[in-house]
């Protein structure tokens, strides 16, 4: 079983070993940086206004938030879905049906409280 | 030995969707610059020979390596250098589960067409997948940077709302399928039984959602060059900004590669029935092989008749015939090796390697297909506003998306 996942190791070596090859060849043949200068932020040609770490948005955190909940219920659906053909199989269609339904709509109602509260809107 | 087999095709596979690279910026190039009525890059050369701008993927890796390699001195460095490995990690890491063909049977070994075969299927895919934001957001964050950080933002939002999408639809085509390991999923699709065409909702919500995942148009707010620079690498240069590049073109190819393995049929193709070519080799290539050897000739007579001695005054004026000729040869050599061919019987592995071979050109041609459409949406619509953007995630997609699962549930349980 653990023996299906030795080539999915290589792959990650192999991916690491990409990257990291990449970005020290660039810093190993470029050319340096004769001027001081040119390690200056560039941002947009100027000279940066102000330092971006500041408060930000706590629109983009509500939505990590809104997706960490919402992802957690979608994962337990995989399992769901994947055996609903077995259970139809066994006679208890209607019972899982049913059961996914009533799962989908506290999903829904979770969805519309989001919405109304307008955790979702931006101007 | 079955080991040594696993680690050469990791990497084999990796190097295939890595060569994928290229042809695809080639192909945006030039696609775009058709789509926008001019003539696209054709000035880069090896001993004047251009190949149609081909030649400027060659030329832009070499320009990367030399340009000077700056960490900004206000940015954190280690979070700098490590987010573009991150992201082409994601990027060839993804491809881990993704099959080929069937499995090859070569005597007594069976040798899986794809990295590795889990039980887990797709769900490896959605978890590695998702792993992407982190390579956008470090970067952005790291960088220092007012618009690198307001492109992070708004990408790591987006990236994670178009998840939920993504995982809902892929539901709807569980709940069909009944399994998520991606061979099975396939080898249900025979003749026209596509699931784009028994799933559609699903198969459009997909697309839609692999378009926000990859942070193409019309979702590439992350570098909304209009109003943010260049969004999360504004402060990259050399081979670190190569390296998200590549990343976004790797995560193209192999997005494409699974639409159409789940939506459009992978390696199934009407008309082809892999059993009889296996079985029948001979009587395959015979019928085969003078099909492909008339198209290749005609191609290359084509070529050839565009030959014209003083049309650039360089060595352009030969390049068609360098096309042109071994087209005409190798459809020569075609022929010959049907008549060859002929009253022979051919040894017992030649059966199955040919019917590999094909089911990895039909699967090709169509992830090259969606390739394309990526590049033909990207230069046709316009980009959304930031606000469009999330609710047609939030408010659009997920209910539709919803809205399918209970539909299809329904269908299974009440009519099937």
């Amino acid at each position: 079983m653990l023996s299906s996942y030795f080539p999915i190791a290589v792959l990650f070596i192999f991916a690491l070993i990409l990257g990291g090859v990449f970005v020290g060849l660039s810093a190993w043949i470029g050319r340096r940086p004769y001027n001081k200068v040119r390690l200056e932020p560039y941002e947009c040609g100027l000279e940066p206004a102000d330092s971006p770490r500041k408060r930000f948005s706590v629109k983009f955190f509500m939505v990590a938030m809104v997706f960490l909940l919402f992802d957690v219920e979608v994962t337990l659906l995989f399992p769901w879905a994947t055996l609903f053909k077995q259970f139809i199989a066994s006679g208890l269609g209607v019972f899982i049906f049913i059961e996914g339904l009533l799962f989908i709509a506290v999903l829904v109602i979770g969805w519309l409280y989001v919405v109304r509260k307008g955790a979702l809107k931006w101007e | 030995m079955e080991l040594i087999i696993a680690a050469i095709k990791a990497i084999v596979i990796v190097a295939l969707i890595l060569q994928l690279i290229p042809v695809l910026i080639w192909f945006e190039r030039k696609g775009s610059a058709y789509i926008q009525d001019r003539r696209g890059p054709n000035r880069a050369q090896i001993l004047g020979i251009r190949l149609g701008g081909m030649i400027h993927n060659l030329a832009d890796v070499v320009k990367l390596f030399c340009k000077q390699d700056i960490i900004p001195t206000k940015a954190s460095r280690i979070i700098y250098v490590v987010a573009p490995m991150i992201a082409i990690f994601v990027a060839s890491a993804t491809v881990g589960v993704v099959p080929f063909a069937e499995p090859l049977h070569l005597g007594g070994l069976t040798i899986p067409m794809q990295v590795a075969d889990l039980n887990i299927g797709i769900l490896y895919i959605l978890g590695i997948g998702s792993l992407g934001v982190y390579g956008v957001m470090l970067g952005g964050w790291s960088s220092n940077n007012s618009y690198s950080l307001l492109g992070t933002l708004r990408a790591s939002a987006q990236m994670v709302s178009y998840e939920i999408a993504m995982g809902l639809a892929l539901i709807g085509l569980f709940l069909v399928t009944g399994t998520v390991r991606i061979t099975e999923i396939v080898s249900q699709q025979t003749g026209f039984h596509w699931y784009a065409f028994t799933q559609p909702i699903a198969f459009v919500l997909f697309l839609t959602s692999l378009f926000a995942e990859t942070n193409r148009n019309p979702f590439d707010l992350a570098e909304g060059e209009s109003e943010l620079v260049a969004g999360f690498h504004t402060e990259y240069s050399s081979m670190k900004f190569a390296l998200f590049f590549m990343a976004e073109y790797a995560h193209i190819a192999v997005g494409s590669l699974i639409v159409s393995l789940l939506f459009f049929g992978g390696w199934n193709l009407p008309g082809l029935d892999f059993d009889w070519i296996r079985v029948y080799p001979e009587a395959a290539l015979s019928m085969g092989l003078p099909a492909l050897a008339v198209g290749a000739i005609a191609f290359g007579l084509f070529l050839c008749s565009k030959f014209r001695r003083h049309k650039y005054n360089d060595a352009r004026d030969y390049e068609v015939l360098i096309f042109g000729v071994p087209h005409v040869l190798i459809g020569f050599l075609m022929i010959g090796a049907t008549l060859l061919l002929h009253g022979t019987t051919l040894p017992t592995w030649v059966g199955p390697v040919l019917v590999a071979a094909l089911q990895m050109g039909v699967v090709l041609a169509k992830t090259l297909f969606f390739c394309a459409f990526f590049i033909w949406v990207r230069w046709t619509l316009p980009r959304f506003r930031y606000d469009q953007l999330m609710d047609l995630g939030w408010k659009g997609m997920i209910p539709v998306a919803l809205f399918n699962i209970v539909i299809t549930s329904a269908w299974l349980v009440f009519v099937h």
